[in-house]
């Protein structure tokens, strides 16, 4: 009966859908699949339930792949961690896969898993190991790492390959998990740079590599090892791996970046893999970005670099042309010249079909402009624009025809008439871009900066505003409508029709609110331009119907839904009215006495001079950080109260509103103040102390505003008049543009812009005078052309460049935002802050301590007090080190002159004392110094001292001088050929060094070995032996 | 360090996906479908290389791919792996995944979902890449391979049988005809 119900269950269970059966199933259940799903988990919970470990591990199985379609499965967690304690293996592997997949480190589950992860990771089975790291490495948590960390240290020296590699890799999740395993686990990690197998040297090189690559600074130190590693090494990927690593490094170290030079540029001419050859272009780039200067042959690197990525990029493999035009756009940072060599090559990928290429080859764009062909360029890429489908990829290029063109403050247009055109274009091509507000500041700048092309500017803007539609709602091409409003309205002067300007825009548009409030602010700027117009021809009923017409028209502003506007309207309203008033009771007059002649009644033509003279004055650029190099007054105390604080919180919620809209308070107060006569004025007036903090004040927060440029005009257009004689205070420079010319340029219509580029290739074709002028004769002034180019040139020339620039002269504390900028970059979250751990020599010393207190102590030990174990090094250290000092002094002479090739080596090598050095945690610097600076003696030294030791400290350790002889630098075999006894020697060393290690006496000239970058030979020393005392 | 590993074939059915950081698994759908969506719409003729999806990384991170036939196979990878390094990577991946399989298609990646999991942890490992070259690859899951078929052993014969069977080339009605019959008539048969 018994038999037969097992039976039964096993026949049942027989039948058992397994993951093919599954798989199967869902592909025939197409059109239901969910449904089928559903049954299957039903299934599932029905196989977890039984006690028979494979009949779960089935049901695990079948998860795992339910996952991949995106069910949660995180409810059989218990049941995976069943299966992963299974002690048949293929059992495990299924439990750990489905680990790896489901669990993550906040999982709760995870702390049930400990102790049998930790029995996998000693088994005697080296793949139960394998699988349960692998599966780890998704999962660990910060618990797991701490509770693991010791037994996962222990595999990094197992006898097998397959363990270390992976335990190698495993460490460095542990370490972003549990940042404390990083200092006593360095030394290990850092022994198996130098292990007997590829793959772990391999492991180790990447972990590092991961380490440094978040902070270089900490690694520094061990440039020594990998520079060997990357001579010795033919292992492509760990090449690629430590190239990588030196181009993250050199920028710390530039001493380091010259001695990288030679090796990379054999590594560039010998290597066939593409991979590798790339990498070594990047980092020769790195280096020679981090040298800037002092190099001799740096340009041979540079047209090295530059034309193995010409070959790249004419590579039929678009792989290549890819990472090719990556590669040149790093250079072009620094070389431009060299880059511009192969314009044809990059201008030929603009065309290419891959949009990524296309994209890297606008990068590049940048640098190849100049004024010569800067139209062209331009023409081409509006082509693009009007081709390309992806919007993305339209914003792109609209962004980079403004940044190409506006680059060095316009250094390459020589014709702003072509580029005012391009910006309306940009604008007409709907491209339904996000840059809108882009092309507005761009618009204002222009207008603000080149006085020549005002006039121009302003009837294209006319143009503008009359023709441009607002369309689609997501479209921010609107904000040009800022700019093309104010342009009208602050250089009315030099409007044609100003009447028809007016009209334009007093027509009723949807309009966002801070737009229209800049339409009725610069209607009235239009206003007042007109109405003095009718004041110098005495033309009174003129000037009636204007304010009535003006009046009539602003009703429509005054109902805007916007308080901004509406406040700007009501005040403009008032202030025409009173005006109207005036002229009224004069038209009023006239008609009573008709005798009287020419009748605008003074108070009239007080109110428009009046209104005139809140618009008068040149506006100047400023650079967008002048204020900073203003400093704070003494005794300005930002946060104290200027007057007493209002008693109620409304009033000062009020305040606060009212800061916001302070750009433009001072301009409707002054159009009100008007209308309320002298009261406003008189409660306005401060003392000039008060004065000054308010300015202060509110420059400081203008300069604060991210749209500060933008609205600069507005601000000090409106209130230019009483600030304009402290705006001296502010380092500006006005641009030195000719004036000439302008009267021929009636240019009234929108032309396309191809007609300047093709004015442009006819001068260059004629070879007339116009070339000439655009390589810089200022002195012809005949032409408007030559107007444009000189302005073009004085534009060119670094004043207005050098404020906006200068950010690195700011004081000390307001360069604030630049700061701001690079902490922007770090994630809060990012593991690798907490791993910024300085590994200090001591660490170097670690495996030697390790390896005595292992003798009497619990391995633990260390990782558990480290400090402690440093201590005692410092004191074992203390004494060497005064031993040694005696020894080196009295040995010192004698040794001269045999050692003096290896100085000359070393010499030839560093020429000054090691550059790490020097960013090494100096606890004991002055014996650093005292050493590297008889570095050569070390050596020499050791071999004194094992005649004493060897007598008490025997066994000489066979696989430790193997592999030590290995890996022996070429600077110290020349080193021995010149000291007969070449190899007798470097034994007794390696041996001597061994027993010291052994002794914990681990000697402070190894230390200032690893200190030194032109000293090879010694990290062998240190790091060689641990791998047996393991 | 790669962030993602992903294959999904060319209606963006998703055939292995290995997320080496945590994501829950709608967002991981999520990113599945937005990276076949940028992947699917390029030329084969184009590069390799494409600027992160927005779930996916930043702008550190590339999509690194490959498409051999019906599939896409395509790396999540910060700026720390090498591009043409992972492209030698998924070649590597797929070679190996060829001699398992004598002959790789999509079918076998669909069944043996759990196996190219196991080919797949001796290549990369926590995001790491652990292991390039396809000889030791090879010797490791073949070593793997042969601890699995011990253990399975005679206890295992039955179930291999019936999915023997199951795999079979025979016709829907055969299979359909109701096997628990069978220990019936044996439960009957007097001893």
């Amino acid at each position: 009966m018994a038999l037969k119900k097992v039976k039964g269950n096993f026949f049942e269970r027989m039948f058992d859908k397994n993951l093919t059966d599954l798989v199967r199933g869902i592909r025939n259940n197409k059109d239901n699949e969910a449904k089928y799903i559903s049954t299957c988990i039903e299934e599932i919970k029905q196989e977890l339930r039984q006690d028979n470990i494979s009949v779960k591990c089935n049901a695990v199985a079948k998860l795992t792949y339910i996952q991949m379609l995106g069910y949660d499965i995180s409810w059989a967690g218990f049941n995976i961690i069943e299966v992963m304690s299974s002690s048949r293996f293929t059992c495990k592997r299924i439990g750990y896969l489905a680990a790896s997949q489901c669990f993550h480190p906040d999982s709760e589950l995870l702390m049930l898993t400990t102790n049998m992860i930790r029995k996998d990771l000693n088994s005697q089975n080296q793949y139960d190991a394998g699988v349960a790291l692998s599966g780890l490495s998704c999962f660990i948590s910060p618990d797991l790492s701490r509770d693991l960390a010791n037994d996962i240290m222990t595999l990094m020296g197992s006898t097998k390959p397959y363990l270390r590699m992976k335990a190698v890799l495993m460490m460095y999740k542990v370490f972003l998990r549990y940042p404390e395993a990083l200092r006593p686990a360095f030394p290990k990690l850092k022994e198996k740079l130098e292990d007997p197998d590829p793959g772990v040297q391999s492991a180790a090189v990447n972990v590092i590599c991961e380490l440094a690559r978040k902070n270089p600074k900490n690694y520094l130190p061990l440039a020594p090892i990998f520079f060997k590693l990357m001579t010795t090494s033919t292992n492509n990927w760990m090449l690629i791996k430590i190239i990588k690593l030196f181009g993250a490094l050199t920028p710390l170290e530039p001493r380091l970046g010259k001695k990288l030079i030679e090796p990379l540029t054999n590594l560039i001419h010998s290597t066939s893999a593409m991979s590798l050859l790339y990498e070594c272009i990047n980092t020769v780039i790195a280096v020679l970005i981090s040298i800037s200067s002092g190099m001799p042959n740096h340009s041979a690197s540079i047209q090295l670099c530059v034309q193995k990525l010409r070959i790249l990029i004419e590579d039929s493999d678009q792989n290549l042309k890819y990472l090719g035009l990556l590669a040149m756009s790093k250079i072009l940072k620094t070389h431009p010249k060299s880059v511009q060599a192969h314009k044809d090559l990059i201008l030929a990928c603009l065309d290419d079909k891959d949009e990524s290429i296309r994209l890297r080859a606008l990068d590049l764009l940048y640098g190849m402009v100049s004024k010569k062909n800067l139209m062209e360029i331009v023409k081409r890429l509006l082509g693009h624009m009007e081709r390309a489908e992806g919007s993305a990829y339209r914003d792109e290029l609209l962004y980079k025809v403004i940044e190409i063109c506006a680059q060095s403050s316009y250094l390459y247009v020589t014709n702003f008439e072509w580029y005012l055109t391009v910006l309306v274009e940009l604008i007409q091509l709907e491209a339904g871009s996000r840059h809108g507000r882009l092309i507005a500041e761009q618009l204002l700048d222009v207008a603000i900066r080149v006085p020549v092309v005002r006039q121009f500017a302003v009837n294209e803007m006319t143009n503008l505003l009359d023709t441009f539609t607002v369309s689609a709602q997501s479209n921010s091409m609107y904000e040009v409508l800022y700019a093309a409003a104010w342009i009208v309205g602050e250089f009315a002067g030099e409007l044609e029709d100003a009447e028809k300007t007016l009209n334009i825009l007093l027509r009723p548009r949807l309009l966002p609110g801070h737009i229209q409030g800049v339409y009725v602010q610069n209607v009235i700027k239009l206003f007042a331009r007109l109405a003095t117009t009718c004041l110098e021809l005495q033309d009174l009923p003129g000037l009636v119907t204007l304010c009535d017409h003006v009046l009539d028209k602003l009703q429509h502003f005054n109902g805007s839904s916007d308080i901004e506007v509406q406040e700007r309207a009501n005040s403009a309203c008032m202030l025409i009215e009173m005006l109207r008033n005036q002229l009224s009771t004069s038209t009023d007059a006239m008609a009573m006495d008709t005798t009287t002649e020419g009748g605008i009644p003074p108070l009239a033509i007080e109110i428009v001079q009046e209104m005139t003279l809140l618009f008068t004055g040149e506006l100047i650029p400023v650079a967008p950080k002048a204020q900073r190099k203003v400093p704070l007054p003494d005794g300005l105390d930002l946060d104290e109260w200027i007057n007493a604080p209002p008693p109620e919180d409304a009033a000062s919620s009020s305040s606060s509103e009212h800061d916001k809209d302070e750009l433009f308070v001072s301009a409707s107060q002054a159009a009100s103040g008007a209308d309320s006569g002298g009261k406003r004025r008189q409660s306005l007036e401060l003392t000039p102390e008060q004065l000054e903090r308010q300015r202060m004040a509110r420059l400081i927060e203008q300069s604060n505003n991210p749209h500060y440029l933008k609205s600069t005009p507005t601000a000090s257009g409106a209130s230019n008049a009483d600030q304009y004689d402290n705006i001296d205070d502010i380092p500006i420079t006005e641009l030195p543009l000719d004036m000439e010319g302008v009267a021929a340029l009636r240019v009234g219509i929108t032309k396309r812009s191809d007609k300047y580029l093709q004015e442009q290739q006819a001068a260059q074709g004629g070879k007339d005078g116009k070339k000439k002028h655009k390589k810089g004769k200022k002195s012809k002034k005949a032409k408007n052309k030559v107007a444009y180019n000189s302005s073009s040139e004085s534009e060119g020339e670094p004043k207005p460049l050098h404020i906006v620039n200068t950010t690195l002269d700011m004081p000390e504390g307001v360069s604030m935002s630049d700061s701001e900028d690079k902490d922007g970059k770090y994630d809060p979250n990012d593991p690798h802050r907490a791993l910024d751990i300085e590994l200090d020599i001591t660490d170097f010393e670690a495996p030697a301590v390790r390896s005595s207190s292992k003798k009497s102590a619990a391995g633990k030990e260390n990782l558990k007090t480290p400090a402690e174990s440093a201590a005692k090094k410092d004191r074992k250290k203390d004494k060497d080190r005064k031993a040694k000092r005696e020894h080196r002094e009295s040995k010192r002479e004698r040794k001269e002159a045999a050692v003096q090739p290896v100085i000359d080596l070393i010499d030839a090598d560093t020429p000054t004392p090691s550059p790490s050095h020097i960013s090494a945690p100096s606890n004991n610097s002055n014996d650093n110094n005292n050493i590297s600076t008889i570095l050569p003696d070390a050596p020499k030294h050791h071999k004194k001292k094992k005649n004493k030791e060897k007598s008490t400290d025997g066994a000489p350790d066979a696989l430790a001088t193997a592999t030590g002889s290995n890996i022996i630098d070429v600077g110290e075999q020349e080193a021995s050929e010149v000291a007969s006894k070449a190899h007798k020697k470097k034994h007794k060393k390696e041996k001597s060094q061994r027993k010291e290690k052994k002794a914990s006496e681990s000697a402070s000239a190894t230390v200032s070995a690893i200190v030194s970058i032109g000293e090879y030979e010694q990290p062998l020393g240190i790091s060689t032996p641990s791998k047996e005392i393991l | 360090m790669i962030k993602a590993i992903l294959v999904f074939n060319n209606h963006g059915k998703p055939r292995l996906s290995k997320f080496y950081q945590y994501f829950d698994e709608s967002l991981q759908q999520q990113i599945i479908k937005e990276t076949f969506q940028l992947v699917s719409k390029r030329d084969d003729n184009v590069c390799n290389f494409l600027e992160g999806g927005s779930l996916i990384g930043g702008s550190d991170y590339k999509l690194i791919y490959r498409h051999y036939a019906t599939l896409y196979f395509v790396f999540c990878v910060d700026s720390s792996e090498s591009e043409l390094g992972i492209l030698d990577l998924i070649q590597v991946f797929v070679e190996t995944l060829d001699k398992c399989f004598e002959n790789v298609c999509e079918l076998d990646l669909i069944f043996h979902a759990d196996a190219v999991h196991h080919i797949l942890s001796e290549l990369v490992m926590g995001g790491m890449v652990l292991q390039t070259n396809m000889n030791d690859i090879m010797a490791r899951i073949e070593e793997q391979n042969k601890i699995v078929k011990q253990e399975a052993g005679i206890s295992a014969a039955p179930a291999r049988a019936v999915s023997a069977v199951k795999s079979m080339n025979i016709p829907q009605q055969i299979k359909d005809i109701k096997l628990p019959d069978l220990p019936q008539a044996i439960k009957d048969f007097k001893f």
